[in-house]
C-alpha cells in the first residue's frame, strides 16, 4: 500500500467513525506532514491530530484509527527477535509456544515491568502477549486471527495486582496510592494488549475491516446501555460541562429573543436628546416564561444507567426551569427532589440517589401501571397547568396493567408531556415493551446517548 | 520570516521564553507558523492557552495584539470604525470655503481616509509591517456573527472596508484563538484552524512548570504540592485545579514561609486551589485531611 493510499484509507476510516474530515483538511494534513520529519511516529500522529481533529471527545476515536493505519510495528517485531536471541528457547514452529515455563517467565517479566512502570517494556510485552498467547490459528493463510481476550485470560494481569502493590509500597508509596497506581497500570496494559490485537488483525484482514468493526463511537454517541464501567465514569464527567454548555446556549438564545413590545414612554423621553427624533427605541422586557418540570424516572436495573444521566442533566439545568421535582419508581413511587440540593456534590448525590432507589420498589419488578397510579394518588398536586411532565423509561412493564387512562389524565393536566426512551425505536412495542401504547398518549423520544439527551433538553427548555 | 525552524526549535525557544511545552504543543506551534494557519487552542481554564500566545510573541520577538472577546462584541470593536467626531469637525471646518458643490465632494472624499480610520485589533494586526502575534482570546464568548467576521480575516488575512477597499496583510500574523469550548464553534472557523487541545500536564512537567514559575520553592515541597494537585484532579470536582492554581498555591506557600506541605497545611490553604465549598468538603473527605 502506498503512502497516499494509506492516507486516503485513514481519512475514509475517520469519516466512517463519525469525524467530519473535509477534503481541505486532508490536504492540510498532507502539507503539515511535509513540514515534519517522518522518523517519529508520535510526530506524525500529532501532525494529523492538529489538522484533522477539531473536537477533543473525538480524540479517542482518532487514536484508535491511527493505531490501525499507522501500526507501531509489523508482525511479531520484538517478540520474534527475542525468540531468536534465546538460544535454547523453542523456535516459533517447534511446537506450542504458550507452555507453562514460558508463561511463568513472561509473567515474571510483566510483573517487573509493571512495578517499574516502564512504558516501552510494557508495550513490548503487550505485543509479545498477543503473539504468544493470543493466536487463534486459522484454516489457511490469512484466516488466522488474534484475540486480546485469550491473551489476557492466559496472562491474567489482574492476578499480579497484589505483587504490584507490594512492589510499589516498597518504593515508598502509601497504601491507597499504591492500590490506585496498580489499578491504573494494569488497565493501561490491558488497553495495550487490546490495541496490539487490533493491529495484528488489521495486518491480516486489512485496516478497513478492523476500523469498521472495533472502533467505538465517541463518548457522546455511545449508548447508555452499551457503556462499560470506565465509559460511565467518563460520561459522568461529561454531564456537567454538557449542562454548562446547554445553559450558556439557552441564556444566549433567550437573550436574543428578549426584546419585548415597544415602550413608548421611554422611547419618547429618550428622543428629547436627539431633538424629538426617536433614534433609539426602548422596549419593555419580555416576561420571563418559565416552566416547572416534573420528572418521573424508571430506576429498575435495565435502565439504571440511563436514569442516572438523565436525572443528573436535568438537575444540572435547574436554572432553566423555575422548579424541578423528581420522582423515581420501579413499582412504587418515591420523591427524590431533596437529594438534589443546589451546590451539592455529584458523587454524594449519586450515592443518596442509589439509597433512595430501593424505596421505589415494593416487589422489585417494574410495573408502570402501579407506579403511575400511585403517583397520581400520592402526589396529586405535583402536576398543574404550568408544569411539564417528563417520563423516563423503556416502557417494559412485565406484561402488567399499563394504567393508560391514568397517564392520559396526567398528560392532559400538564402543559407539555414527553417520554424519553433509551431503546432504539425498532425495539419499541416488542416483547413486554408498551412503548407504542404509551407513545400514543405521550410523544415518545429516542434518547440513547449524551448527544441525543443534550438535543432534547435544548428543545424543551 | 519563518516563525520557528523546527518543532525542536519551537520547544527550545518557548522554554527560553518561560513556557514549558510538551511535544505535541511544540509541533503544533511550529506547524501554525510554517503553514501560516491560525491555531485554535482549547482546554480547561488555567492550563496556559493565553500564555502560549504570549510566549510565542516573546520567543519570536513579535508584538502581541490581543482581541478579548465577549458577548456583544461587534465589528466596530473588533475591526475598525470611523472617527465620526473628527469627521464632523472636518465637515464644519470646510463648510466656509469655496462653492457648495465643490466643497461637498471634496469633503466627502476627504473624510473617508486613513486619517479618520480608527483601527481595532484585527485590522491593526493585519496592517502591521513588523512580526505580529494576534491573540483572539475566549473566542467562544462572542456571538455567532463575529465568527463570520473572523472567517475573512483568518482565511485570507484581509479585511474589506467599503470606503477604502480591501486591506491585505503584507506579513501574515501568527494567530492564536483560545476557547473554553463553552460553545461549539462553527465548522467553518474550525476548518480554517489547526487544533490543539491543552490539558493538565503530567506530574513531572507540572513540577517543572511550578519550579520555573516560582523560584525559591523547595524541591520537596514542589513534589508534595504537585502530588496533591494530581490527586485532586482525580476526584470528581466541579472545578479541577489548573496549572495557574498550582502556581498560585506555590506562591502562597512561599509567602507563608511553609517548608513542608503536611496535611494540616493542605487543609488550611485549600482555598487557593479549590473555589467551590462542595469541592473543598469533598477534598477534605477524600484525602482524609485533618481539618484545622
Amino acid at each position: 500500500m502506498s503512502l497516499l493510499d494509506t492516507h486516503i484509507g485513514f481519512v475514509e476510516a475517520l469519516r466512517a467513525a463519525g469525524l467530519s474530515v473535509s477534503l481541505a483538511e486532508g490536504l492540510d494534513a498532507i502539507s503539515a506532514l511535509e513540514q515534519v520529519s517522518w522518523h517519529d511516529r508520535e510526530t506524525v500522529r500529532a501532525a494529523y491530530a492538529a489538522t484533522l481533529v477539531k473536537r477533543q471527545p473525538q480524540r479517542v476515536t482518532f487514536d484508535a484509527v491511527f493505531d490501525i493505519y499507522y501500526p507501531r510495528l509489523v508482525g511479531d517485531g520484538v517478540a520474534r527477535e527475542r525468540d531468536g536471541d534465546d538460544g535454547d528457547a523453542p523456535g516459533p514452529d517447534a511446537g506450542p509456544r504458550d507452555t507453562g515455563p514460558d508463561l511463568e517467565r513472561f509473567r515474571e517479566a510483566l510483573a517487573e515491568a509493571l512495578v517499574s512502570g516502564d512504558q516501552q517494556a510494557l508495550q513490548d510485552l503487550a505485543a509479545e502477549a498477543v503473539a504468544r498467547f493470543g493466536a487463534m490459528p486459522g484454516r489457511g493463510p490469512g484466516l488466522s486471527s488474534w484475540s486480546a481476550y485469550t491473551s489476557l485470560q492466559r496472562v491474567s494481569p489482574a492476578e499480579l495486582v497484589d505483587r504490584l502493590v507490594q512492589g510499589l509500597l516498597a518504593d515508598g508509596l502509601d497504601a491507597e496510592r499504591a492500590q490506585r497506581t496498580a489499578g491504573r497500570r494494569i488497565g493501561d496494559f490491558t488497553r495495550m494488549v487490546e490495541g496490539d490485537a487490533r493491529r495484528r488483525i488489521a495486518e491480516e484482514k486489512g485496516p478497513e475491516h478492523v476500523a469498521g468493526v472495533t472502533v467505538r463511537p465517541t463518548i457522546d454517541r455511545l449508548d447508555f446501555t452499551a457503556a462499560r464501567r470506565s465509559d460511565l465514569e467518563e460520561m459522568r464527567r461529561e454531564v456537567y460541562p454538557l449542562a454548562r454548555r446547554l445553559a450558556a446556549r439557552l441564556t444566549k438564545e433567550q437573550h436574543a429573543r428578549r426584546r419585548g413590545p415597544l415602550d413608548v414612554r421611554r422611547t419618547v423621553r429618550a428622543s428629547i436628546a436627539t431633538g424629538g427624533v426617536p433614534l433609539t427605541t426602548h422596549h419593555r422586557p419580555r416576561r420571563p416564561h418559565r416552566t416547572e418540570l416534573v420528572v418521573l424516572c424508571d430506576v429498575s436495573g435495565s435502565v439504571a444507567n440511563f436514569a442516572q444521566f438523565t436525572l443528573m442533566l436535568v438537575f444540572a439545568l435547574r436554572e432553566a426551569f423555575s422548579g424541578v421535582r423528581a420522582f423515581t419508581f420501579v413499582d412504587d413511587v418515591a420523591e427524590v427532589s431533596d437529594v438534589f440540593r443546589p451546590g451539592a456534590d455529584v458523587a454524594e448525590v449519586m450515592e443518596s440517589l442509589a439509597a433512595s432507589m430501593s424505596q421505589a420498589a415494593m416487589f422489585g419488578r417494574t410495573n408502570y401501571g402501579r407506579a403511575l397510579t400511585r403517583f397520581a394518588e400520592e402526589h396529586p398536586d405535583a402536576i398543574g397547568p404550568r408544569s411539564s411532565l417528563l417520563v423516563l423509561g423503556d416502557g417494559r412493564s412485565n406484561y402488567s396493567d399499563l394504567a393508560l387512562p391514568v397517564l392520559a389524565d396526567l398528560a392532559g393536566r400538564a402543559r407539555h408531556a414527553w417520554w424519553l426512551n433509551p431503546e432504539h425505536p425498532r425495539h419499541w412495542g416488542t416483547g413486554d415493551s408498551a412503548a407504542d401504547q404509551y407513545g400514543a398518549i405521550v410523544p415518545m423520544v429516542e434518547c440513547r446517548n449524551l448527544a441525543q439527551l443534550g438535543e432534547f433538553v435544548h428543545e424543551i427548555a | 520570516m519563518t516563525w520557528f525552524a523546527s518543532p525542536a526549535d519551537a520547544a527550545t525557544r518557548l522554554r527560553e521564553a518561560g513556557y514549558l511545552t510538551d511535544d505535541a504543543t511544540a509541533l503544533t506551534a511550529y506547524l501554525a507558523g510554517a503553514l501560516e494557519k491560525p491555531l485554535l487552542v482549547e482546554g480547561p481554564a488555567g492550563v496556559g492557552k493565553t500564555e502560549l500566545a504570549k510566549a510565542v510573541a516573546r520567543a519570536t520577538g513579535a508584538e502581541l495584539v490581543r482581541l478579548q472577546c465577549y458577548e456583544g462584541l461587534d465589528e466596530a470593536r473588533a475591526l475598525y470604525e470611523w472617527n465620526y467626531k473628527k469627521q464632523l469637525l472636518r465637515i464644519q471646518a470646510s463648510s466656509g470655503r469655496g462653492s457648495r458643490q465643490d466643497s461637498w465632494s471634496e469633503t466627502h472624499d476627504d473624510i473617508f481616509t486613513e486619517e479618520f480610520l480608527l483601527t481595532r485589533p484585527l485590522l491593526s494586526a493585519i496592517r502591521r509591517e513588523e512580526p505580529t502575534v494576534l491573540l483572539v482570546d475566549e473566542v467562544d464568548k462572542t456571538d455567532i456573527e463575529v465568527e463570520g467576521l473572523l472567517l475573512e480575516v483568518l482565511s485570507d488575512f484581509q479585511v474589506t472596508i467599503p470606503e477604502l477597499g480591501t486591506v491585505t496583510a503584507t506579513r501574515r500574523p501568527f494567530v492564536v484563538l483560545t476557547s473554553n469550548a463553552s460553545r461549539e464553534l462553527s465548522e467553518a472557523v474550525k476548518r480554517r484552524c489547526l487544533f490543539l487541545h491543552l490539558d493538565y500536564p503530567d506530574a513531572e512537567r507540572e513540577r517543572a512548570i511550578v519550579t520555573s514559575q516560582v523560584p525559591g520553592l523547595d524541591d520537596k515541597v514542589a513534589a508534595q504540592l504537585v502530588d496533591v494537585v494530581v490527586r485532586l484532579r482525580e476526584l470528581e470536582l466541579k472545578k479541577a485545579p489548573s496549572i495557574a492554581e498550582s502556581v498560585d498555591w506555590a506562591r502562597t506557600l512561599i509567602a507563608l514561609q511553609i517548608g513542608d506541605l503536611d496535611e494540616a497545611t493542605v487543609a488550611r490553604t485549600l482555598g487557593v486551589v479549590l473555589k467551590h465549598a462542595s469541592d473543598q468538603r469533598r477534598a477534605v473527605k477524600e484525602l482524609k485531611l485533618a481539618t484545622a
